[in-house]
């Protein structure tokens, strides 16, 4: 049949290649298929993993119904395929189905990143209405008393499993989001069954990544290497038993690889995010990189021309911004060195190896550390929120 | 719900993309994209070509009879590879059917 009609490939699946992987190698500058945009920053949970930078920006700073339907606009005249409403909790800002109905007339595919805890069924279906296209929501465990104590909010799981239900009651897709941690691994089995019980099509088992405020929450956060271990072998297992049931995507913490990830697939590569104020970013957790200005959407410039040419995305763009080992390395641009907030983080300097790689001069040091925070007894959480972080009381622990 | 999951792709099917998986094309990069959740996929332009006429009416049958007759070619070999490349979409999650219509 292939002389036929000319090119179907023998593997089918190369005829449904995801477009990211396949451009990811040779594609450097294109504008990004999907981006992150961070509405607000305000939330009702506390997680002490929050990928938020630990300098929230307030409520006032945010930017206004106006101008993010200008970002959404301009995002889909340069190509942008999908976005994803994030926040802090984008159900926060009292205009997302406005924001919603925009992005869809303007040709985006819409997807909503939620907490779930301030949704009702009206406001669900309302976004629905308006376009809303995939639905994913956070859980912190598989039962209340865990669950709700990482959130730092009370009845949170509750509701998380009330607002799914409802999320397949109208027919949108469900991704069930796990962030997973030394005090909640033991629930993975679990996590995964709910996941199906749910209805979700997709499952994220997302290691937590330590910076920002999981940095401050390490002691309390960090899996052994027995626990990771298992982790692997589970999701493993389920993605063989579920093929075609349920898509299980995996995030691994890096600190025990030999290897770092390719962050962002390379900073500056294939993704960006815009935070609450506007800020257009390499990474979320970019703006703990101090020393780096990042342009905002206020500015005179164009979503293209700050990913093209800004100052913050050619920092660490490609590789001749590194330091050895990075610089004469086999595997430079395999992964980039790794993440720049980490290494940030880590050793003072985004231009450092990330000392998730074996062959930084830090990584023996972290590990070591990182296994004895393991083994440690701190379970306490430092709670986030906008005062800088709460600890929590001794005795909930 | 969207319809059935695991779906077995067969001649008497009659598929279509669930709502949450949407054909468009893509004006910037000059390619036909289909945009599910956290994912982009490239269909090749046969695929293309198959998923526009899956309306969740026609039959897969149906499908390889409109194929053979407008590319003049033989509709078993048609029928077998459209089979595949649709099961292909449905164990990734990405293609419901019609259900029958009960009276």
């Amino acid at each position: 049949m292939s002389d036929v009609l000319g090119n179907i490939p023998p593997e089918t699946s190369d005829s449904l290649a995801v477009l990211e992987k396949q451009r990811s190698t040779a594609e450097t500058f294109g504008i990004p298929l999907a981006v992150l945009l961070e509405i607000t920053h305000r939330c009702p949970l506390q997680c002490p993993y929050c990928s938020n930078p630990v300098e929230l920006d307030r409520s006032g700073k945010e930017l206004t119904t106006d101008e993010w339907k200008k970002v959404l606009g301009e995002l889909a005249e340069i190509g942008v395929l999908q976005v994803h409403f994030s926040g802090g909790e984008p159900t926060a800002r009292k205009d997302l189905v406005e924001l919603v109905k925009h992005a869809s007339d303007a040709g985006l595919y819409t997807n909503l990143i939620t907490s779930a805890v301030l949704l009702t069924r009206e406001k669900l279906s309302d976004l629905a209405d308006a376009g809303l296209c995939h639905v994913q929501i956070s859980f912190q465990g598989i039962e209340e008393g865990l669950a709700d104590r990482v959130a730092g909010y009370r009845n949170a799981h509750r509701k998380k499993l009330e607002v799914a239900k409802w999320t397949r009651e109208i027919d949108l897709p469900l991704t069930v989001n796990a962030v997973m941690h030394r005090q909640n691994l033991h629930q993975l089995p679990d996590i995964i069954q709910m996941a199906l019980d749910l209805d979700a099509d997709r499952l994220e088992v997302a290691n937590v990544q330590y910076y920002g405020w999981a940095l401050k929450n390490r002691a309390a956060l960090m899996p052994t290497v027995a626990q990771l271990d298992e982790c692997t072998r589970l999701v493993e297992e389920a993605r063989e038993r579920l093929k075609g049931r349920l898509t299980i995507d995996y995030v691994v913490p890096d600190y025990y690889a030999l290897r770092p990830k390719k962050c962002m697939g390379g900073w500056g590569r294939q993704f960006f995010n815009i935070s609450p104020a506007g800020k257009v970013l390499p990474c979320h957790a970019a703006e703990s990189i101090t020393g780096l200005a990042f342009e905002s959407v206020r500015s005179n410039h164009s979503i293209a021309w700050i990913w093209q040419n800004s100052e913050a995305f050619n920092r660490y763009r490609g590789t001749g911004w590194m330091k050895e080992p990075c610089k004469s390395c086999e595997f430079r641009e395999i992964d980039f060195g790794g993440c720049r907030c980490q290494a940030f983080a880590l050793t003072g300097d985004a231009a450092n190896t990330d000392p998730a790689c074996a062959l930084s001069p830090l990584h023996e040091t972290i590990f070591k550390q990182a296994e004895r925070e393991a083994e440690g007894e701190t379970n306490r959480f430092l709670y986030r929120n906008f005062a800088g972080g709460t600890l929590e009381p001794e005795n909930d622990a | 719900m969207a319809g059935p999951r695991n779906i077995s792709v067969s001649e008497a099917s009659r598929p279509v993309l669930p709502r949450h998986a949407k054909l468009k094309y893509d004006e910037t990069r000059k390619v036909w994209v289909i945009l599910a959740p956290e994912r982009v996929l490239a269909p090749d332009e046969i695929a293309v070509e198959v998923l526009q006429l899956c309306n969740g009416e026609r039959n897969v049958g149906v499908v390889a009879d409109q194929l053979a007759a407008k590319y003049a070619a033989p509709r078993e070999a048609i029928l077998a590879d459209v089979i595949v490349m649709l099961q292909d979409l449905a164990d990734k999650g990405f293609l419901t059917e019609a259900r029958e219509k009960t009276s």
